[in-house]
């Protein structure tokens, strides 16, 4: 034997040796997940501050919980190539699914109160490669960073006086959104709303050169503008009617519109707008064919994260498709784990 | 020492450093992402799958490996309750290597997730689409992380406790390099 056993002085060194190892490595996890940091902005904390007083409504999204599923497919022009070597830019038609929704925590939102609409998208190129997007119709996020955004949501629970006030004082750069989401410019249909990511993504091209990017897909249909007392006669679900007949009679058509940074555009915030003039590329239509009820349809279990980028797509220094990414996943956890609360078939549930 | 100053083969050592340093990275990445929204998030999920293939493809390595080269036996006078718990212990280490990959797969796949991982290289999904699949895997996942996490602390308490308090080679058989008390050079 190289070594006799240790004597009794020195095991009891070598046990504190091997427990403060362990200990300091259990630390150490439970440090970088974060459970001695109680400040840290989680997906759970963000995912928990969207919920309704009344509580999340289980086996639905924890926010845009109200839509309707479409099938359809991207028809390509090949001009996006310019600006991304993504195989879904090149001429053709790509399979296309989504939901339209509505930006509210409760799938039984009347329609009137809700003011942002959204479209989730998933394209697939021939090569198998997803782009996965989540748009609203709103020209620019309401605030600047995911940390703010977090402090909006909880201002409805805050029992200070003049909360938003408050709120809107420190941050200056909602302006933008709170008069857009007071104009009395509504549409009654999904159809005439253009879906915008807002965020800014990095588009690679063929050569390896990067552009900063942010995209819009605009209503073929013209909006035809109407008052929220008028739309809110059409009834609390109007919407999800209409596009269901709307689709019926003929496939809806949206043209991608890619629009390109200069240098020094705010890439990093959402909530501002670029300035008018940008070089854009129509890079295509998306056509909507097909409608489909939600409860089992092909949207359903789709995740619209849109980190999920093909190759010629990337995130940029924008923060918020990460923190979304984040969230989305959390609210997918969810509502997956609670799928008996939303029945598949609305015609059984109705039975 | 190991009847004989048997050490493991430089092949096997370098494997079982070069994955402890994978999986240990694997639990701070895997607990840090579900608990952050801020950037790093969307680098450290692409870092967990790549890492996490690249645990699966070493642990397929690594058992080829030892059915070849075997293992240095056991020092003749350990107790047979710490024989057991060292060889049932093996048995969990590696069936976790090759289950987390794996349950971490199948978890994107049901979930409808593209696996797609450093390089733009993507995996097909291994299971369709379902929710109450995808809550399960989760789970399995989740807690076997946490699991596993336990069993590798157990593992280096009892590597510490041949390499201080027994001083029996067991520790010097898979160490990196040479020591003073059982290199190659008293093989």
């Amino acid at each position: 034997m190289p070594l006799p056993p240790s004597g009794p002085r020195s095991t009891l060194a070598s046990l504190a040796v091997i427990a403060a190892i362990c200990i300091g490595a259990t630390g150490a996890l439970a440090y970088t997940a974060g459970w001695l940091s109680p400040d840290r902005l989680t997906p759970t904390k963000l995912v928990d501050a969207l919920a309704p007083p009344t509580g999340p409504v289980p086996g639905y999204r924890r926010n845009h919980a109200k839509g309707i599923c479409f099938t359809g497919s991207f028809a390509a022009n090949g001009n996006g190539t310019a600006l991304s070597r993504a195989r879904v830019f090149e001429t053709g038609a790509h399979p296309a699914l989504g939901r339209f929704n509505l930006g509210t925590p409760d799938p039984g939102a009347p329609d009137t109160t809700v003011r942002v609409r959204g479209l989730g998208l998933q394209i697939t190129a021939d090569d198998g490669a997803v782009w996965r997007a989540a748009m609203i119709n709103a020209p620019v996020f309401p605030v600047s960073t995911p940390e703010a955004f977090y402090e909006l949501l909880r201002v409805p629970a805050s029992k200070a006086p003049n909360a938003m006030a408050a709120f809107v004082a420190a941050h200056p750069e909602f302006s933008a959104f709170g008069a857009w989401a007071k104009s009395p410019d509504w549409t009654a249909s999904y159809a005439q709303e253009p879906y915008n990511s807002l965020d800014a993504f990095l588009f690679t091209d063929a050569a390896g050169a990067e552009q900063a990017v942010r995209w819009s897909f605009r209503p073929e249909a013209p909006p035809e503008r109407i008052t929220p007392e008028a739309f809110g006669k059409r009834g609390p679900a109007s919407l999800e009617q209409e596009i269901t007949d709307r689709v019926a009679a003929a496939p809806q058509r949206w043209t991608l519109v890619l629009t390109v940074a200069d240098p020094g555009d705010p890439t990093a915030d959402p909530s501002r707008a670029w300035p008018e003039g940008r070089r854009s590329v129509e890079a295509g239509t998306l056509v909507v064919q097909r409608i489909e009820p939600e409860a089992d349809g092909p949207c359903r279990d789709i995740n619209f994260d849109p980190t999920i980028l093909p190759d010629g797509i990337r995130v940029s220094d924008d923060p918020f498709p990460a923190a979304r990414s984040a969230a989305y996943a959390r609210s997918y956890d969810l509502r997956t784990a609670e799928a008996k609360d939303y029945p598949k078939r609305t015609s059984e549930a109705a039975r | 020492m190991t009847p004989g100053g048997k050490r493991f083969t430089g092949g096997q050592r370098l494997l079982h450093w070069s994955m402890a340093a994978c999986i240990i990275a694997m639990f701070f990445i895997g607990v840090g992402m579900v608990s952050t929204v801020m950037p790093t998030y969307v680098p450290l999920l692409a870092t967990h799958k790549t890492l996490g293939v690249a645990i699966f493809v070493l642990a397929l390595v690594r058992l080829g490996v030892r059915a070849r080269s075997g293992a240095p036996p056991l020092p003749a006078d350990l107790p047979a309750p710490m024989r057991l718990a060292a060889h049932l212990s093996h048995y969990g280490l590696y069936g976790l290597m090759f289950a987390l990959p794996l349950l971490g797969w199948a978890m994107l796949s049901a979930g409808a997730y593209p696996v797609v991982l450093y390089g733009g290289l993507r995996l097909p999904a291994i299971l369709p689409q379902n929710p109450a699949l995808h809550t399960l895997l989760w789970n399995a996942h989740y807690y076997l992380a946490f699991a596993f996490f336990a069993l590798v602390l157990a593992h280096v308490a009892a590597a510490l406790f041949h390499a201080l308090i027994r001083r029996d080679g067991v520790f010097e058989a898979m160490a990196p390099l040479g020591s003073r008390t059982g290199g190659p050079s008293s093989r």
